[in-house]
């Protein structure tokens, strides 16, 4: 895997133009995540009626693969329900982590969407936790936990 | 300086290898030296009576002996080998800080400090922390400390070259200030001896800090050389074996220094990897070894320069900064430029170097850093050179 499948044009335009940042009028979910060794930062705020994710906010300061994944994630999960949510959250993980490829070389994004732009990551695995901080900041959302998320 | 046939590393690899502010890569007769210990010099040091252990402790005490003529220490007992700089740092804190400050006086820094000459600091209660400032051109600002300095000082704690932005501190100027209060002054040397020629009897300092990692020597030791007085007067750090001279059940006393602050058995081996390191060094000379540096340094910024959209956060002068260059591309992150530099076979370190307040201070979250040692290269410059062109394009900043 060279740089290119790294840097997809898909990352680089979520990193210059990342989705989703403005603020949310009702929170009912928020989290703070963070990687001390290198610095990227993600702030993410949820609204959340029943168990539908109706509204996100991601903010955050880092590297393309951290931003362009909170990005990328915001876009993947706003208006889900919390049971698809982790559907997603495990593929996500099986993506980043398992040498079994998930994604259909065929039917590209017909597995998890836009979220294949970060399937190039896994062959440069000290970037893995760059991609991953996002959704374990995420989890903590969801599970109401007030420590700060980190993946180093 | 054709010395890269010494290292084994780089005859293995094509690596650009531009992280030697991080650690240094080690050449043969390190390498040798601590192999040959191992297989037929090793023993515990200070404490048989046999043959073997008498030799190992001979040599042991003979890497101390070259280290104190590497720097000028006027005895081989003002060498105390530590873990590395870290250690030492922890052990002034505590020990020359700690047991004798009282809340209210103060312990001046800079705002370039390593965390290692902060973290250890902020552990003192009631001590107040203040922190000298940069000039425009990232050299210590001398008013700037001036200003932070009163009667209550009692310590001036300060990088003797920074690890980030290469500056070089006068050290001189600051002994100068010091003695108007009868301050201590600190250095960590950690990257200021790998670099320059030190002789602690001119440099201004009472206290000097380094890891031998740094210096082409191995991982586990460092040193901290002091004034004997001074050394005499601190209490040991750590108790334990080999510090001590009569122990009872309830108190004890200390071995003269250097043994009272070298509890347990030390890095023996590692002590004498540093010597070889410090025999390497002496003979390349220290004046070679700076101005290979001082070239390459300023060959990497004049390259650097015809780079559109580098930053590079450091002086311009070459006389008061070494081979440490941080810089930033445009609006990629440091840890991507990182990235497509390691896949076009160039290693820089990327992130806060363990300076966080320093990066708050220029306002950047991180920067990448290229650093050399002896074995650094212009070709590796140029590699340099051309994955930060490549990295614009892919980012599409090549305008």
């Amino acid at each position: 895997m060279g740089l290119d499948s790294l840097y997809k044009e898909v990352i680089l335009d979520h990193y210059r133009n990342p989705r989703n940042r403005a603020e949310l009028a009702d929170v009912h979910r928020h989290a703070d995540g963070n990687n001390p060794l290198c610095g990227d930062k993600i702030s993410l705020e949820l609204t959340i009626d029943g168990d539908i994710v109706t509204g996100i906010a991601v903010r955050g300061q880092g590297c393309s693969i951290s931003q362009a994944a909170g990005s990328l994630m915001s876009e993947a999960i706003k208006g889900k329900d919390l049971q698809e949510i982790a559907r997603l959250r495990q593929l996500f993980a099986t993506m980043m982590t398992s040498d079994q490829s998930i994604v259909d070389p065929e039917r590209p994004g017909a597995v998890l969407g836009e979220l294949e732009a970060l399937a190039g990551v896994k062959a440069f695995p000290v970037r893995i936790k760059c991609a991953s901080l996002p959704w374990a900041t995420l989890d903590v959302a969801l599970a109401g936990n007030a420590e700060p998320a980190n993946t180093d | 300086m054709d010395v890269r046939s010494d290292f084994p590393i780089l005859a293995s690899n094509n690596l650009a290898f531009l992280d030697s502010a991080a650690s240094s890569q080690k050449p043969e007769a390190v390498i040798a030296a601590m192999d040959s210990m191992l297989r037929s010099g090793y023993a515990n040091v200070h404490r048989g009576a046999y043959r073997l252990s008498a030799e190992a402790t001979d040599a042991y005490e003979a890497a101390r002996a070259k280290v104190a003529t590497f720097i000028g220490a006027s005895s081989p007992r003002e060498v105390i080998f530590t873990r590395g700089t870290t250690t030492a740092m922890n052990m002034l804190a505590a020990k020359w800080g700690g047991d004798r400050l009282v809340p209210g006086d103060n312990v001046v820094l800079s705002v370039m400090e390593h965390h290692a000459n902060l973290v250890p600091w902020q552990f003192l209660k009631g001590v107040e922390l203040r922190f000298a400032n940069l000039t425009d051109d990232y050299a210590l600002d001398m008013d700037s400390l001036r200003s932070q300095v009163d009667e209550r000082t009692r310590i001036i704690s300060i990088t003797g070259m920074s690890n980030v932005l290469g500056t070089i501190t006068p050290i001189d100027q600051i002994r100068a200030v010091a003695d108007t209060i009868g301050a201590t002054v600190i250095v960590d040397g950690a990257q200021l001896v790998p670099h320059l020629q030190v002789d602690v009897r001119t440099l201004g300092a009472d206290f000097l800090a380094f890891s031998a990692h740094k210096m082409l020597g191995p991982t586990g030791i460092g040193v901290l050389w002091g004034r004997m007085e001074l050394l005499d007067e601190m209490e040991p750090f750590e108790g334990g074996g080999e510090m001590i001279d009569e122990v009872g059940l309830f108190e004890s006393t200390w071995a003269p220094v250097p043994h009272k602050f070298e509890a347990g058995t030390p890095p023996i081996v590692e002590a004498i990897g540093l010597g070889a390191a410090v025999d390497y060094l002496t003979n390349l000379g220290m004046d070679a070894v700076r101005k290979h540096d001082a070239e390459l340094t300023g060959y990497a910024l004049d390259r650097l320069a015809t780079v559109p959209y580098v930053t590079v956060y450091g002086p311009t002068d070459l006389n008061i900064r070494g081979g440490a260059i941080s810089f930033t591309l445009g609006d990629i992150h440091p840890h991507d430029l990182s990235t497509i530099l390691d896949e076009n076979g160039v290693a820089v370190r990327a992130g806060h170097h363990c300076a966080r307040p320093l990066m708050d201070h220029l306002g950047i979250p991180a920067t990448a850093r290229a650093s050399f040692s002896v074995y650094s290269s212009a070709d590796e410059v140029d590699q340099l050179v051309a994955g930060l062109e490549l990295a614009a394009k892919l980012f599409g900043i090549d305008s």
